[in-house]
């Protein structure tokens, strides 16, 4: 049995301080209901901070005559058809308002001769259901739009008081007899005390887990702790197969330069100074999906036609569009570039490869953001006491491809959706059973077993392998018997986890601890990737098999959804019930 | 080999701070400060010190380097290594918690003192509070601060009086909102800042500036503030 740790009560945690969390946090405390915002860095130090080129939604400032249905169109589209429809339309049609929000909240957008907010166009958008030609849809702040919006969220919970845990690291879910989470064990990093922080509910905002690959684009603290939570508990986890690659990384130092680069007028070309993606989309060109652009850059090297010396990347060619474009529009990107690729963007292209970046799957929640646990295909169940928005959720909008400038969107009308669907639940009277001291401990068991570790592996051999793993097997390109060979020393390589040993058992500010308890979340969240990957036999999206080259829609027009206690793969049905129109049946995606 | 000393300083452990020294191998690679701390880190997993975003957004890792407050994520080793030699400490004038680590409370709190957020007493409207390009112009160079506290722990201002003077980073912020053409509380804002801590205790050094890793001037904008409050006077 566990040693007695202490206890704080709320009505609501939420587990996140990025765009999710704080959206969340900010409508539940103007509720007037007794809300904690845990976070294990300072809100503003979130991986939102470093989203750049913008939030898409049909505001209708660049074209007057814009209409959200539109927007719904290309998200669905851009899904490879396995988003949910009602979810998506729901995201399209409040955006607006959620954008204004965020307006009167002081984020600084950019701004149209009209006073209005400035929209650029990115990838995957289009005018009239895809029949009127590219669309300006992405509102923006410079290429600094995840600061601008990361910030303002945070102004605006200081103005609404929100009670703030920073520096808290959430270790696990506390289950009660019912099987309702009433709350979660979480340290106080700087004094290295644990608590059971108490609540009727609580909510998962932790982001993305990019750290799973070697090559990221992703912030450090990106390690799908939300996600090892919740497979610990036994949740089920949706479409963990659909990781986005993003096309322009930084070769190298796997950096972000924003798709918004060839938003503005910026393009692709490969060692002969061919623009090669009008080879591969006639149309859209380099403003195709992500999914498309991406592969189309690896088959360009694998042909022999990457630049640098290994020839194993691509040039990004910005310099055409003259220095005041890009000193006013992407100041952001030629600071980056100058500093990680020693490249000065007004003189020279950008050395860039595809990187991994955005994780579309996660924990499936309906459009209020309540958990589900999906009992068959076409049977869910809610999970009492939890929800999820955000990155490390799956509601799902962006399904196999997510469209760029649609995750920023995601977290404010998904964040405030939580906040509305937990007030309402909180007010009519929704109440649990409290935990005992055996839920407890239950919760306690990962904490304790690296706590009293004595030898074993070293954290960061075993990271690196696991990265490595990942970059390797599960890539951009995928196949049956490479992938079961990555999954056979994944299941090695979680006996190393197992005893791997925390040298530092000390308490203040202990990173060593902090980092262990990531890398078993980081380990849950490849493993459910892998087993997702090799069972999906097609592909679809972000989801490219090299055995199984087309999309199979009889078999997989569905959400696979993980069940972390058999290690097996089940289906899940997709939304195709919009509640204004009729459902966009699945057509053949060409850009 | 590079020659690295870094400021330990455990309140379990240690009565009071003192210096390590490691040895990393660079491979003769121009890295980053902050990769030189990772490769130390697999030395001994018990050196401790703030980092997330590794692109200089995220505001985590400032610290003293090499005499010179900067985010070890961006500063290359060409930049401040001299004599193969490279010193590593927590940003000065805040409690240390552990090492690298910094107690960033008074900092925090002199930012929220200036109510950093958009005050607007009129309705809102059903779309956004509309803004020329030109209003919004003035906003640059002001919101993009990170609050990495580089500038406000190099103010001699900042360490005499960090309960009194906003500091650097904090008078910035409090500009920003003065400077937004959507912010109806500008009388307000000065009233609260009008006495001769708050900003007055800024003399124009300008190492705030010098330090600055995003390239602000935080100084510029505390001589504007200082005219306003001037102009309010008169
Ligand atoms: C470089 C880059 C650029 C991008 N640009 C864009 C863009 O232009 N437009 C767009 O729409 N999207 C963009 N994205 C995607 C988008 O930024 C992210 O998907 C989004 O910011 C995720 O937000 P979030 O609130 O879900 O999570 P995050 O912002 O990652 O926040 C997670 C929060 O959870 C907390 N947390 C995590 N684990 C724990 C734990 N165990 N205990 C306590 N707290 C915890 C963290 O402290 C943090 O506060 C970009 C992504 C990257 C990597
Ligand atoms: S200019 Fe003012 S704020 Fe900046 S360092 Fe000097 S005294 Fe401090
Ligand atoms: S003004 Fe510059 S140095 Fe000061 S906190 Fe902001 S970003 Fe950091
Ligand atoms: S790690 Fe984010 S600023 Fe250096």
């Amino acid at each position: 049995m566990a040693e007695n740790i202490s206890t704080m009560s709320f009505d609501a945690v939420v587990i996140g301080g990025g765009g999710a969390g704080m959206r969340a946090a900010l409508q539940l405390t103007e509720a007037g209901i007794k809300t904690a915002c845990i976070t294990k860095v300072f809100p503003t130090r979130s991986h939102t901070v470093s989203a750049q080129g913008g939030i898409t939604c049909a505001i209708a400032s660049d074209d007057p005559d814009d209409d959200w249905r539109w927007h719904m169109y290309d998200t669905i589209k851009g899904s490879d058809y396995i988003g949910d429809q009602d979810a998506i339309e729901y995201m399209c049609s409040v955006g607006p308002q959620a954008v204004f929000e965020l307006d009167h909240m002081g984020l600084p957008f950019s701004r149209t001769e009209k006073g209005r907010i400035y929209q650029r166009p990115f990838g995957g958008q289009s005018k009239d259901f895809g029949k009127g030609g590219q669309a300006a849809r992405t509102c923006a702040a410079a290429d600094r739009t995840g600061h601008a919006l990361l910030h303002a969220l945070y102004q605006g919970n200081l103005k609404g008081g929100t009670t703030f845990l920073n520096e808290w690291f959430a270790v696990d879910l506390v289950v009660n007899d019912n099987k309702a989470v009433v709350g979660v064990i979480a340290i106080c990093i700087e004094t290295g005390e644990t608590v059971y922080v108490d609540s009727k509910v609580t909510v998962l905002a932790t982001g993305g887990a990019g750290r799973i690959y070697q090559s990221t684009t992703n912030a450090h603290i990106n390690t799908g702790d939300g996600i090892g939570m919740c497979l610990r508990a036994g949740l089920p986890v949706q479409d963990m197969e659909m990781w986005q690659f993003h096309p322009t990384g930084i070769a190298g130092a796997g950096t972000l330069v924003t798709e918004g680069c060839r938003g503005e007028g910026g393009y692709l070309i490969n060692k002969d100074g061919e623009r090669f993606m009008e080879r591969y989309a006639p149309n859209a060109k380099d403003l195709a999906g992500r999914d498309v652009v991406a592969r189309a850059m690896v088959m360009e090297i694998l042909e022999g036609r990457g630049v640098g010396k290994n020839a194993d990347c691509v040039h990004l060619k910005l310099d055409h569009l003259g220095e005041e474009v890009l000193e006013s529009r992407l100041p952001g990107i030629c600071e980056l570039s100058r500093t990680f690729a020693h490249v000065d963007p007004v003189k020279e292209p950008i050395p860039v490869v595809p990187t991994c970046h955005y994780m579309m799957g996660g924990i499936p929640t309906n459009v209020g953001g309540q958990v589900l646990f999906p009992e068959s295909e076409s049977k869910d169940r809610v999970v009492e006491g939890l929800y999820a928005c955000g990155e490390v959720a799956c509601v799902s909008v962006h399904g196999a491809n997510r469209l760029g400038g649609n995750s920023l969107l995601d977290l404010v009308v998904f964040g405030r959706a939580v906040g509305l669907q937990v007030e309402k639940s909180i007010r009519d009277g929704y109440s649990v059973k409290p935990a005992t001291q055996n839920n407890i401990d239950v919760a306690m068991v990962q904490l304790q077993r690296l706590n009293n570790s004595k030898g074993g592996e070293r954290i960061s051999v075993v990271r690196t392998e696991l990265q490595r793993i990942m970059q390797l097997y599960f890539g951009v390109f995928r196949e049956g018997p490479s992938m079961r060979k990555g999954l056979d020393l994944l299941r090695q390589l979680r006996g190393q986890l197992q005893n791997v040993y925390l040298q530092d058992k000390s308490q203040a500010f202990n990173t060593d601890r902090i980092e262990s308890l990531e890398l078993n979340n980081l380990f849950e969240v490849a493993f459910a990737t892998a087993v997702a990957a090799e069972a999906r036999q097609e592909s679809r999206g972000a989801h490219a098999r090299n055995d199984y080259t087309d999309r199979d829609d009889k078999q997989w027009l569905k959400h696979s959804v993980y069940y972390p206690e058999e290690e097996r793969i089940g289906k899940r049905d997709v939304n195709f019930n919009p509640a204004t129109m009729p459902a966009f049946p699945p057509k053949i995606r060409t850009y | 080999m590079l020659n690295v000393s870094i400021y330990r300083y455990h309140p379990e452990q240690d009565e009071k701070p003192h210096m390590q020294d490691f040895q990393v191998d660079t491979s003769g690679k121009d890295l980053m400060v902050l990769d030189v701390l990772f490769s130390i880190k697999e030395q001994d997993s018990s050196v401790v010190f703030r980092r997330s975003c590794r692109e200089g957004v995220c505001g985590s890792d400032g610290m003293n380097i090499n005499g010179k407050n900067g985010l070890a994520c961006i500063t290359p080793l060409s930049s401040c290594v001299k004599k193969n030699k490279l010193v590593l400490r927590p940003l000065p004038g805040l409690p240390v918690v552990r090492d690298l680590v910094v107690d960033m409370g008074q900092f925090y709190k002199q930012y929220e003192k200036v109510k950093p957020y958009l005050l607007n007493d009129t309705p809102a409207p059903a779309i956004e509070r509309l803004q020329t390009p030109q209003e919004r112009a003035k906003l640059d160079g002001l919101y993009e601060c990170i609050l990495c506290a580089c500038c406000s722990t190099a103010c001699p201002s900042f360490w005499w009086n960090p309960d009194k003077f906003i500091g650097p980073a904090g008078l910035l912020q409090s500009y920003r909102f003065l400077a937004d053409s959507r912010d109806t509380a500008t009388q307000e804002r000065l009233a609260e800042l009008d006495d001769p801590f708050s900003v007055f205790r800024c003399h124009g050094i300008m190492n705030c500036v010098n330090v600055c890793p995003k390239g602000l001037n935080p100084t510029r904008a505390i001589g504007h503030i200082r005219n306003m409050l001037l102009d309010r006077a008169t």
